[in-house]
């Protein structure tokens, strides 16, 4: 979901910072609240930044004949919510721009905007809609970071179509054409994304359910049930 | 079932495992010389953008000299990412108690 440097013109990539930053802003005191208040939560967040890390740098060979990568944002959505999401994406995406000119500096805030907060926004919404309809917390999870991740591709397309109308047929025109590069390539990717994001709750479950709770992520009452499924 | 998580996750990976390499050799099949296949989306969105006459106005301040050196950073991200997730979840496993 990249856009490459100097792929935005002005003023979109101005634009899209300026989308970006109160969201960053958000998240920044967000997580500085969860320092202070749930420290027993940090390491869940490194694992959860650190999980972005690596499913952003699989390059993976999709059905049609090119290569994309899943964002790995949806737990971390889930987890602590899509204003901090924006922080962790923002890191993985200056590290991209900078080591790998992979994205770009000037676009960055586009790119924070695609994977840090379109995808995440509609994980977390997602994720709490089937939690009140007490849809199967794996299910659940499955589908809210699947969605996400196809959403983020879905908005890079929107993001260049508005930036690149076709000469003929405007803006609708291109965004399909976008839309054919990144959002079909990525289907089997999101859902590859999602089926493993599902498999890391289900540890997280195992290991530390009283997190969870905290974070107001999964009832007491959702775990015993998962727990006695479990054995 | 315990590991039923694991099984569901293990064959949808290996599904799409076996639909690449079916694609894989079709697609290789009918690929001129000097074609390459399995080229990033995002190189293939540029090249629509380039092809409507646009030039990108700034160039990235770094770029890696080569192939091998952008792979090095790749997997430097991949390891750093892996070694975090493996270092919290064995410490919380370590500090599980003992099951009775």
């Amino acid at each position: 979901m990249h856009i490459m440097e100097g792929f935005l013109p002005s003023p979109w990539w101005q634009i899209w910072f300026l989308i970006a930053i109160p969201f960053l802003v958000l998240g920044f005191y967000q997580l500085k609240r969860l320092f202070a208040e749930k420290r027993e939560a940090i390491p869940l967040l490194a694992v959860a930044g650190a999980f972005v890390f690596v499913l952003s740098s699989l390059k993976l060979p999709s059905v049609t004949g090119s290569c994309s990568h899943p964002t790995g944002t949806g737990l971390s959505a889930i987890l602590f919510g899509p204003f901090v999401t924006s922080i962790l994406a923002l890191i993985v995406l200056i590290y991209q721009a900078i080591f790998l000119a992979h994205g770009g500096l000037t676009t960055l805030g586009a790119n924070v905007f695609s994977m840090g907060i379109a995808g995440p926004v509609v994980a977390y919404f997602l994720y709490q809609a089937g939690k009140k309809i007490s849809l199967n917390t794996f299910v659940n999870v499955f589908i809210a970071a699947t969605i996400a991740d196809l959403f983020t591709y879905i908005v890079t397309a929107g993001q260049l179509a508005l930036a690149f109308p076709a000469a003929e047929g405007g803006i609708l025109t291109s965004f399909y054409a976008f839309l054919v590069i990144f959002a079909i390539t990525q289907v089997p990717l999101a859902i590859i994304e999602g089926v493993i994001i599902a498999l890391v709750f289900k540890y997280i479950i195992d290991v530390r359910p009283d997190i969870l709770v905290s974070l107001n992520v999964l009832s007491q009452n959702a775990v015993n049930r998962i727990k006695e499924a479990a054995t | 079932m315990k590991y039923k998580a694991e099984l569901i996750a293990g064959t949808v990976i290996l599904t799409f495992a076996i639909i690449f390499l079916v694609t894989n050799a079709a697609i290789q099949q009918n690929l001129g010389e000097g074609e390459e296949a399995w080229g990033g989306a995002d190189g293939q969105a540029a090249e629509l953008i380039e092809s409507g006459g646009y030039e990108p106005w700034v160039a990235p301040i770094w770029e890696p000299p080569s192939g091998e050196i952008e792979s090095l950073f790749f997997s430097l991200q991949a390891a750093i990412g892996a070694l975090i997730i493996g270092y919290f979840f064995g410490y919380y496993r370590g500090r599980q108690k003992p099951a009775e």
